[in-house]
């Protein structure tokens, strides 16, 4: 029998408010430990939450980028269970009555359009971190993240492979960061990921008993875990055994999940220390004007206005700030394909090399321009210039000085390249020859012969038409 | 007479013109807690020290325009005092030390306020008796053999006692005017909002209220003054303006109305002499010129059931933060897993009442039993809520009998916690509506106090201040606590 996936996601993500979600504790990242917390992150006798409003404002607003509809009154409630990185013994998260539902996020599987369904968004703590010593019989307690606020991003069950679940995450990820409510950094935690999936035969319109795994700490890590499950879903169920609802984990090293616990209740009540959450159409009305233009409608724009191809489009979409630099390079340059080649080939390879991120560029997207535009003088050629690019994305000095610096101009001079050619020609008789008797490989040889001469800085095609002309009068 | 026997009024007058200072107050009080303490058992940390040197301080600044500088205070010990062990008089926080104050406390201070102690109640309020507490039980001053009540027993007991000028307590659900009724005292639950519960340890958060105990309704309406208002710390605070509590405190009450619900005053759970003492204050109210009338709030007898049952769930919650992983008791005996460290530690470090509390209201949350008992109980609130308001409609104030009877005798009835639940008949249904209500001294039955209750609409406590204050100023009952108590 062939079997069909059902996926669904369940997503958290950190919103990157200054404060905590019910105190003024920082949320800064990488703090030593216990060093941002008070009575109420610590779950003290006695002590309140306090709602911050920016935490709200930032749901709202990717709420409203998810396309979800968003609740006029929701409100907290309290999930009770016992961990040691749960101070309270309950998290304050939205159960009954949550901040948004019904939206969805788009997804290209193989150039098809489809959209994903949002089921729930809604707004929790976080719990602290419990971090083990390694061969040691305790665990440490860093409770800086306990109060972290949190968005839930509960997905309907509408992914049917790995890829759409990498996809979906991919584009739920460019769309947060897009409206910048969160970093989504998943090695780092602030974007994490629970897989549900379930197996049913191809056509059936019954959902199988759904397994859930936690723990997933980045989106290859998502792929795999799928691709586990599916097979080890489809090998139980075609020796004829069942799936058991639990809850599995993902080893990464090993690459596999393994048992965790089985499905248990959960004990949700109402918060009773916060008042409902109340929004006001003005209120939404001016979060979702300060919204920007989304990656999906801003890859569109590009291929009409710049006339990129759909495959540029997207990856220079991808980010916002690279999509940012590339319409400010717009504005100086005439040619926006030109722009995007430099910018998917040595940019992205530079960037790859050095690991280091587009928002750490230290040159501005003039000065690539005026690289472009010396390319176009020939005052450079395009070899010479991969290397200005280079020292440009090193120290961020204008393409003008590091030209005159390395002495990098090119020789357009006509009398200079034919004394040079000359030259060539006398020291390579054999070359010469080899082309005379139709060995066209020859005449690359004697080019590259006068680029050596010259470091590379000779107008090729100078270079070319002198060495013909030479060439023919021999 | 003797300063300790002064009210705040009183001792005020005295700082104020110079003929006692904050430090001689103190110190007096400061003796007869050593002489009663043995015998009354109100306290279970007295801050010598800390009272001693906040009342020379306070004498050096000489500024009595605050009706509370330099009047020495005992608060129950699930207020938080920064600096000052908070134990909730359990085992589970035996040895805590709170690094901040309780709002409350933190507004008393500033009105240079003698924090002498914290006293004895009811493990984590649970109660009615302060006989849960990890440490000692609390005699009732009118009568050694019997309870004070609770759970703010020690407040009640302290200052019936002259351990105190005067008290806070807590109420979720009368644990203020129960013990302020066995104990001959004043005690107000403020409307749900009125006062800030930030920095008290919770119990069951939609109930938790905090509230003066005192020796008369003057001085009530003073602490009231001092510790009512919208806290930023405290979100369910109420940005209501707080009245001027003690401009309102005047004789003429002509022309009120008052309802009397007939299923709280004629339960059968009601002794005959309470009873007789509740028709009594009726009928000095009536010679003072209010209409009184028999009324129902017929659902009444569901009350208790929906007030244990809400007690029960939200308590269960509360109290999952005692867990031994950051503060408090830790289990000293070996276990075998995460599970068994929770049920060592918790098993340990918590009382019988408040296990069988957290069992049961764990049970009832439970996402199976969620609707079928959690939420009917919030729907039998709401009713109940509805039954007040229409009440209301017609009447500016309700009273009933305080608790059924009088103080019982220590030992008597605490292996049922139902039966036990019953002294709080008439005073819980308040907390299901929010609303606030005094007690205060209407009489005796067999040399043992008889509390009256006055339930007023939501933020008037004005209004209740007031008409308590008419009926202390027609009868003698607040001052023979000083006449004919044990000790």
């Amino acid at each position: 029998m062939k079997y069909e996936s059902v996926i669904g996601l369940e997503v958290h993500v950190e919103l990157f408010t200054k404060t905590k979600i019910f105190c003024g504790c920082s949320t800064e990242f990488a703090a030593d430990p216990n060093t941002h917390c008070c009575p109420i992150c610590l779950g003290m006798p006695g002590a309140l939450p306090l709602m911050n409003k920016s935490v709200v404002e930032f749901a709202t607003k990717a709420g409203l980028a998810l396309n979800c509809q968003i609740a006029d009154f929701s409100r907290f409630d309290r999930k009770n269970y016992f961990y040691p990185d749960l101070p309270k013994a309950y998290q304050i998260s939205q159960f009954y009555i949550p901040l948004a539902r019904n939206g969805y996020v788009e997804i290209e599987p193989n150039g098809q359009k489809k959209r994903v369904g949002i089921r729930i968004m809604h707004m929790e703590e976080d719990a602290g971190k419990l971090v083990h010593e390694e061969g040691g019989s305790y665990s440490h307690l860093d409770l800086n993240r306990a109060g972290m606020p949190l968005i839930e991003i509960v997905s309907e069950p509408d992914m049917r492979s790995a890829e759409e679940a990498w996809l979906y995450l991919n584009n739920l990820r460019t769309i947060l960061q897009y409206i910048e409510v969160s970093d989504c950094k998943i090695e780092e935690g602030s974007m994490r990921c629970d897989i549900n999936i379930s197996l049913r035969p191809e056509g059936s319109e019954q959902l199988g008993t759904r397994v859930e795994v936690k723990n997933l700490g980045s989106l290859r890590a998502v792929r795999r875990a799928i691709e586990f499950e599916e097979k080890r879903q489809r090998d139980i169920l075609e020796n004829g055994g069942t799936i058991d609802g639990e809850t599995r984990r993902w080893d990464e090293a090993q690459g596999i999940t393994i048992f965790m616990r089985g499905k248990g209740s959960n004990r949700y009540s109402p918060e009773p220390n916060l008042s409902p959450i109340i929004i006001s159409d003005e209120w939404k009305e001016d979060i979702r004007n300060h919204i920007p233009e989304l990656p999906n409608v801003k890859k569109e724009r590009f291929i009409k206005e710049y006339g990129l191809p759909e495959y540029d489009a997207s990856i220079i979409t991808a980010s916002k700030i690279l999509a940012n630099f590339y319409e400010e390079t717009v504005k100086y340059y005439h040619d926006p394909k030109i722009i995007s080649n430099w910018i998917m080939v040595e940019l992205m390879n530079v960037l790859n090399e050095t690991g280091e991120g587009i928002k750490d560029l230290k040159f501005t997207p003039k000065q690539l321009a005026d690289m472009l535009i010396m390319i176009d003088k020939g005052i450079i050629s395009g070899k010479i210039a991969k290397d200005v690019f280079r020292e440009m994305f090193k120290t961020g000095k204008n393409p003008e000085e590091i030209v005159k610096e390395k002495n990098l101009i090119q020789i357009s001079d006509e009398a200079e390249l034919e004394n040079i050619a000359k030259k060539v020609i006398e020291n390579n008789p054999k070359s010469v020859e080899d082309y005379k008797n139709g060995k066209e490989k020859a005449m690359s040889f004697l080019v590259g012969q006068i680029m050596k001469e010259t470091k590379g800085k000779a107008n090729p095609q100078m270079v070319n038409s002198i060495l013909t002309r030479l060439l023919k009068e021999i | 007479m003797k300063l300790h026997e002064l009210t705040i009024k009183k001792a005020n007058e005295l700082l104020k013109k110079k003929e006692i200072t904050a430090q001689e107050l103190t110190e007096d009080i400061l003796n007869r807690i050593d002489e009663c303490e043995s015998k009354i058992g109100a306290y279970v940390t007295i801050d010598k020290e800390g009272a001693l040197k906040s009342a020379k301080s306070t004498d050096e600044k000489a500024d009595f325009t605050d009706p509370l500088a330099g009047i020495p205070m005992s608060a129950k010990d699930n207020i938080c005092t920064k600096n000052l062990k908070t134990t909730c008089c359990s085992r589970m926080l035996e040895n805590f030390v709170p690094p901040y104050d309780a709002t409350v406390i933190s507004k008393l201070r500033e009105r240079n306020a003698i924090i002498l102690g914290k006293t004895n109640m009811d493990e984590f309020a649970i109660g009615s008796s302060t006989q849960t507490s990890f440490f000692h039980t609390t005699q009732n001053p009118w009568d050694l053999s019997r309870v004070p009540g609770g759970s703010s027993g020690g407040s009640a007991a302290a200052v019936a006692s002259d351990e105190c000028i005067y008290a806070l307590g807590s109420d979720t659900g009368g644990s203020v005017r129960q013990p302020a009724s066995y104990c001959g005292v004043v005690g107000l639950k403020p409307t749900y909002g009125r006062v800030s519960r930030f920095g008290v340890a919770s119990l069951a958060a939609t109930m938790d209220t905090i509230g003066p105990i005192t020796k008369n309704v003057t001085d009530c309406a003073i602490v009231l003054s001092a510790i009512a208002g919208q806290d930023s710390f405290d979100p369910t605070s109420s940005d209501i303006p707080v009245d001027n509590y003690l401009q309102k405190l005047k004789n003429d009450v002509k022309g009120l109305k008052i309802g009397i619900p007939k299923e709280l005053l004629y339960h059968e759970a009601v002794s005959k002499d309470v009873k007789d003492a509740v028709l009594n204050a009726i009928k000095v109210y009536e010679d003072l010129g209010c209409i009184c009338e028999e009324i129902s709030l017929k659902n009444a007898e569901y009350a208790m059931s929906a007030y244990l049952v809400t007690l029960a769930a939200e308590a269960s919650s509360e109290l999952g933060q005692y867990d031994g992983i950051r503060y408090g008791y830790r289990t000293s005996s070996d276990y075998q897993d995460l599970k068994d460290f929770y049920k060592k530690t918790r098993g340990e470090g918590f009382g019988f009442d408040v296990k069988w509390h957290i069992i049961l209201g764990t049970y009832l949350s439970d996402e199976k039993y969620y609707d079928k008992y959690y939420l009917k109980a919030q729907k039998i609130r709401t009713i109940i809520k509805k039954d007040f308001d229409e009440a209301f409609k017609k009447y500016d104030f309700l009273i009933t009998p305080t608790t059924p009877t009088t103080a019982f005798k220590i030992g008597e009835s605490s292996d049922d916690p139902f039966k036990m639940h019953m002294n709080d008949l008439c005073v819980s249904i308040v907390n299901l509506a929010g609303l606030p209500a005094i007690s205060l001294p209407c009489g005796f039955s067999k040399g043992l106090p008889v509390g009256l209750q006055i339930i007023g609409k939501a933020f008037d406590e004005a209004g209740i201040l007031q008409v308590a204050y008419a009926f202390e100023q027609n009868n003698d009952y607040h001052t023979r606590r000083i006449k004919e108590r044990m000790v």
